[in-house]
Parts: C-alpha cells; sequence; structure tokens
C-alpha cells in the first residue's frame, strides 16, 4: 500500500504547484493591466504582424519602438512605409528583452516560449487574439486603445470603420456567388476574416453551402460541382510551387469564365485592421464586374 | 493469354471504379454520362479535368513502375531492383524539384520531366556503375541507399532554401507521391516520355529471355550486350522521369508487382514486362481508388499505401535472398 499512500499527498502537493503558478501568471498578466490605466506605456514592442499594424495606427508619437520584420514585407503588410521609421525585430526573446520595453503586444499565436520567457523576465506582454470578423476589427482598436492608453485615437478610427461600412451597405442589387481558394485548396468560410470581407462586399462565399463555414480543404471537385461566378485566389508566392500549382488547374480557369483572374491581395486581408476596407472596395469592384444573372 | 485477359478485365474494372469515386457526390451513370458527353457543365468539368487525368496518370505511372522494375530485375537478375529502392525515382525527383524552383518547369512545357528524366538518367547510371552488371543484392540495395539518401537530402535542401513557404511542405509530396489535383496538361506532359521509355523497355523482351542462361549464353544468341544495357538506362529513366515528374516517387511498385506475377509467366523476364507493365498500372490505381476512400478528407498520400503493402514484401525477400546465401 505504499504506492496508494504516496498519491494523494502527491496530487495535492502538484495541486498547490498549479495554483501558486496560476497565482504568478495572474500576477504577471494583472500587474501590467491595471498599471496602464494610470500611466501609458512608453516604449511598446510589437511583434506580431497585426498587432505592429494596429499600435502603428493607434500608438501617439514616440510611444511605439519597434515592429516585426513582417511589418516591412510588402505583400504582408498594409502599413510598409510607417513601419521603415521603427526599429525591427524578429520576434526572439533576447533582442526584445534588450530593447528594454515597457510593455510587448503579441498575437494570441505568437511563439509560446518567447512570451512566457518574456513574461518570466518581467516584462508585461498584452496578448491579442486573431480578428474572425469585422466586429473583431473594432475589438482590437478598442483593446489597443486600452493597452495603449489611446482611447480617443481609437475610438476615431473606429467611427471611421463604421461610417465607411455602412456606405457598402447601401447598394446591394445583385450577390454573385464566389469562392475564396488559396494554395493547397483552402478555403475561407463565413466565420473568418475574408469571409465577413466578401458579405460586406455583397458577395456571397460558397464555402458555406459546401460545408465549410470556418473554412478547410476544399477538394476541388466539391468546388466545381458548385460551380461559382468566379474564384478569387491568393498571389502566388515568388518562386513554384505545387501548392500554388493549384490555381492554374484548368477547372479554375474555366470556373473563372469571364471575369479575369481576381486575386485577393494579402496584406489587407490578413489582419483584422481599418485596412480590410481596401479589400472591401476590391471585392465591391469584382462584383460590379461580373453580370447580374449569369448562371 | 488468359493471364493478358485477366489483368486487362481488373484495370478495365478499376479504371471505371476511379472514375466514380471522387469527394464529389455524383452517381455512377450520371458521372460516366457527363464523361462522355460533355455537356460542359460542372459535372463534366469534374469528370474531364479532375477525375479522368487522374485514373489517366494513375495507369501511365504504375505501368511504367512495373514495367521498369521488371526490366531491371531481369536484366541484373535480381529480385530487389525496384526504381524506388535503388534511388532511381528519388533522383528523378530531384531533378523535378530543381525545375520547379529554378522556373525551367514554367518556362518550356517539357522542362519538369525533361529535367526529371536527366535526375533519373544520373540515378539508373550510379546505380549500374555501382552496382556492376551482375550487383549482388548486398551492393545493389546498398548504392540504392547512398543515392536515395543523397538526393533525398538535396531534394529538402533545395526545397529548404526556397523563398515560397509552401515549399518546405511539399517534401512530403516528393517522397511519398500523390495523384490529388492533377491535371491533363500533367498527362500531356509526362505521355511522351513514358510511351517513348515503354517502347524502348518492351524491346528488351527477347534480350532479357536470353540473359537468363548467362551473358556469353545471350551474346552467342546475337544479343548486343552493351545496346541491351544503354536501352535498359534510358527507357528506364524515361518512364521513371516522366512518372515522378507529375507525381513524386511512388514507392514498391516495380517490387511488388513482377515478384505477384513471375509465377505466372513461367519466370521468363521478357514476358513478365508487359504483365508488370499491366499489373503495376492496376495496383496504382487500386491504391489511388484506396487513398480516397480510406481518408477521403487527407489527401493521404499514394505512396503510403504502396509501402505498406511493398514494405513487408520487401522484407520477407531479404529473408530469401539471404536463406539462399546470395
Amino acid at each position: 500500500m505504499p504506492h496508494g499512500a504516496a498519491r494523494p499527498m502527491s496530487a495535492s502537493a502538484r495541486g498547490s504547484d498549479v495554483i501558486r503558478a496560476l497565482c504568478l501568471i495572474l500576477a504577471v498578466c494583472c500587474a501590467p493591466l491595471t498599471a496602464q490605466s494610470e500611466t501609458p506605456p512608453l516604449r511598446v514592442v510589437s511583434m506580431n504582424l497585426c498587432t505592429d499594424q494596429l499600435a502603428m495606427l493607434v500608438a501617439g508619437k514616440g510611444q511605439l519602438y519597434s515592429v516585426s520584420a513582417l511589418a516591412s514585407d510588402p505583400r504582408s503588410s498594409a502599413m510598409v512605409d510607417q513601419a521603415g521609421s521603427y526599429e525591427t525585430n524578429h520576434g526572439l526573446a533576447e533582442e526584445i528583452y534588450l530593447m528594454q520595453p515597457d510593455l510587448v503586444l503579441a498575437g494570441k499565436f505568437s511563439a509560446r516560449a518567447t512570451v512566457d520567457m518574456l513574461k518570466r523576465l518581467g516584462i508585461p506582454v498584452a496578448i491579442f487574439n486573431a480578428a474572425y470578423s469585422l466586429d473583431d476589427v473594432r475589438a482590437r482598436l478598442t483593446q489597443m486603445g486600452a493597452v495603449l492608453g489611446q482611447q480617443d485615437r481609437a475610438d476615431r478610427l473606429i467611427g471611421d470603420f463604421n461610417q465607411r461600412l455602412t456606405d457598402y451597405r447601401q447598394d446591394q442589387t445583385h450577390s454573385p456567388r464566389v469562392a475564396l481558394y488559396y494554395a493547397n485548396g483552402y478555403t475561407s468560410g463565413d466565420k473568418t476574416l475574408a469571409g465577413q470581407i466578401l458579405q460586406a462586399a455583397g458577395l456571397t462565399n460558397i464555402a458555406a453551402e459546401a460545408g465549410f463555414a470556418s473554412g478547410g480543404l476544399m477538394p476541388l471537385e466539391v468546388l466545381a460541382m458548385a460551380n461559382p461566378d468566379t474564384v478569387i485566389t491568393s498571389r502566388p508566392y515568388p518562386a513554384a510551387s505545387r501548392a500554388d500549382e493549384i490555381k492554374d488547374h484548368p477547372v479554375i480557369t474555366a470556373l473563372r469564365g469571364a471575369v479575369s483572374g481576381p486575386s485577393l491581395t494579402d496584406h489587407d486581408w490578413i489582419c483584422g485592421t481599418p485596412f480590410v476596407l481596401r479589400a472591401i472596395d476590391d471585392m465591391v469592384k469584382l462584383r460590379h464586374s461580373i453580370p447580374a444573372g449569369q448562371p | 493469354m488468359r493471364l493478358f485477359l485477366i489483368l486487362s478485365a481488373l484495370l478495365i474494372a478499376l479504371f471505371i471504379t476511379a472514375l466514380v469515386i471522387g469527394p464529389a457526390d455524383i452517381g455512377i451513370w450520371p458521372s460516366l454520362n457527363a464523361l462522355l458527353t460533355g455537356d460542359e457543365g460542372p459535372m463534366s468539368l469534374v469528370m474531364r479535368e479532375i477525375r479522368l487525368p487522374r485514373a489517366l496518370l494513375a495507369v501511365m505511372i504504375g505501368g511504367s513502375l512495373g514495367l521498369a522494375g521488371a526490366a531491371m530485375q531481369g536484366y541484373l537478375r535480381n529480385p530487389l531492383a525496384d526504381p524506388g529502392l535503388i534511388g532511381v525515382s528519388s533522383s528523378a525527383a530531384l531533378g523535378a524539384v530543381l525545375a520547379i524552383q529554378t522556373g525551367l518547369a514554367a518556362s518550356f512545357a517539357f522542362g519538369l520531366p525533361l529535367t526529371a528524366l536527366a535526375g533519373a538518367l544520373i540515378g539508373v547510371f550510379l546505380v549500374l556503375a555501382l552496382a556492376g552488371p551482375r550487383g549482388s543484392s548486398l551492393t545493389l540495395i546498398l548504392a540504392g541507399i547512398a543515392i536515395s539518401a543523397l538526393a533525398g537530402a538535396f531534394t529538402s535542401l533545395v526545397l529548404n532554401l526556397s523563398p515560397n513557404p509552401f515549399a518546405a511542405n511539399e517534401m512530403v509530396f516528393w517522397m511519398m507521391g500523390s495523384l490529388a489535383d492533377r491535371s491533363m496538361t500533367h498527362v500531356w506532359i509526362a505521355l511522351p516520355l513514358i510511351v517513348l521509355g515503354a517502347g524502348m523497355l518492351a524491346t528488351l523482351s527477347r534480350g532479357l529471355d536470353a540473359l537468363t542462361l548467362g551473358e556469353d549464353a545471350a551474346e552467342a544468341m546475337g544479343i548486343n550486350l552493351r545496346r541491351l544495357r544503354l536501352t535498359l538506362i534510358f527507357g528506364t529513366a524515361a518512364v521513371v522521369g516522366a512518372s515522378t515528374a507529375v507525381a513524386g516517387t511512388i514507392g514498391f511498385v516495380g517490387l511488388v508487382v513482377p515478384h505477384l506475377l513471375r509465377p505466372l509467366v513461367k519466370s521468363r523476364p521478357g514476358r513478365l514486362l508487359w504483365a508488370s507493365g499491366f499489373g503495376g498500372a492496376a495496383m496504382v490505381l487500386a491504391a489511388d481508388i484506396l487513398v480516397r476512400v480510406v481518408l477521403p478528407e487527407r489527401d493521404l498520400k499514394l505512396g503510403v499505401v504502396t509501402a505498406l503493402v511493398g514494405a513487408p514484401l520487401f522484407l520477407h525477400l531479404i529473408y530469401r535472398t539471404r536463406r539462399q546465401g546470395l
């Protein structure tokens, strides 16, 4: 019975460890939050493409110190010019620590090990969820305003955003059926930011009717049977790959029909920032280029 | 003759099955009807541009691999010679990856299969040079392992260095092979080389039969061994190169099929050639049907299925070879 006796003890010891760890995490996470409401951070480092752009939009002068390297990549970032005036980081704990930030902005999917290490080193980290809808865009702007102590600027951006969104809702005469098709045959449904961009532009996404509400691998056959009015593909990356090749498949060409190769400009689509309005603009143009009453 | 009828009946049945199976939910008769009449609707698009090329490629590639395996085994008089095992497929894959990454594949239509052919040629040449004309099993397999490893490492290196974020994920494709989402374009670029290579290998029939009596006897029967060797090298490289260029490396087909059919053709390597061609086509078709039925959502790689069937047989063959003291 020595084993049986030992078990409850070790379990309770482990339990108290967990509680202690939780308390530590809470202390580390909450301390900066309460501190922020009093004095806004003055040396902010962002390590995620989307928080980079939100921070560049919302931060006051001199408040943001460094953005990630991706922010300067014209393919993924909508704010390449602005990113040039900040230091660049590569999301490594060591380099970020040496920048001595008083706040680090990270995405939910940023490298966990890095974020954990920064927290252990006593640097406050604000985590931002990815945006899955246009509502999330507003929510992220509000969150960024809160952590940077720039609520007014965030509110102004949200006001503009709402204003322009209502403009799109005006004319929705016909709603062509389209599909989003990325490398390897991935698609995005209505429960994604890309799907919501299509909706706002008055396009019908076929992913939902094919059973891909939040997206996933859609076999080419299923796409062909859904027979959309056109297919919107992502732009291929430099140097060819088999993954990109699928977008040149004769089936895609046939489905596109008269509407010549619409493609999405990644940098406006990836992140939940007000730049999604530019993506919606492009999609509205696409909608007008598809004649009504097509089969 | 009876074997021929059985194999062709099997092949036709599998071909039709491959055509009516897929993620799009279409009945058997409507799908075949759409394939034949072609009303330009979505159904005929699916049948003609997705399923037909896939089934055709399975036949072409399976036939190539079966034929190449039978030819190499006949020439080396060694049942372990399979284009996948002895590194010909991996070197062809290296050629194909280089063609895609340098843009050669995009710049002219036959850039991809021809570069894969060059890779395969180097592979066959190296194997035959290292193993010698009557290579023992041990040197043959060792040479194959070395060439496979080297070509595989270079393929991974090229894909790792590619600026395309998807390229690195494609190592699995090049190592395991897949027929998903191929198009008629792939059929057309692979077809010429496969026809050429298969034609060359088919001429070996008499030579390989004669070779079973030994090299001196074959030469006495008027077989030009130098020419036989060259035809074998080019024929194998052409069919394996073109197959690998469009479908990645699919292993073990050239090992399993000749082994299963050898007793049925009374161990005559000449007859085994065409039988293995048919058998290989049937095996790849069956494997490709299996990957679509077992895990339709996941793009299970073709090479996984052929390896699951082939690797145990390979072990069995090694065991038997050892017992014979070769």
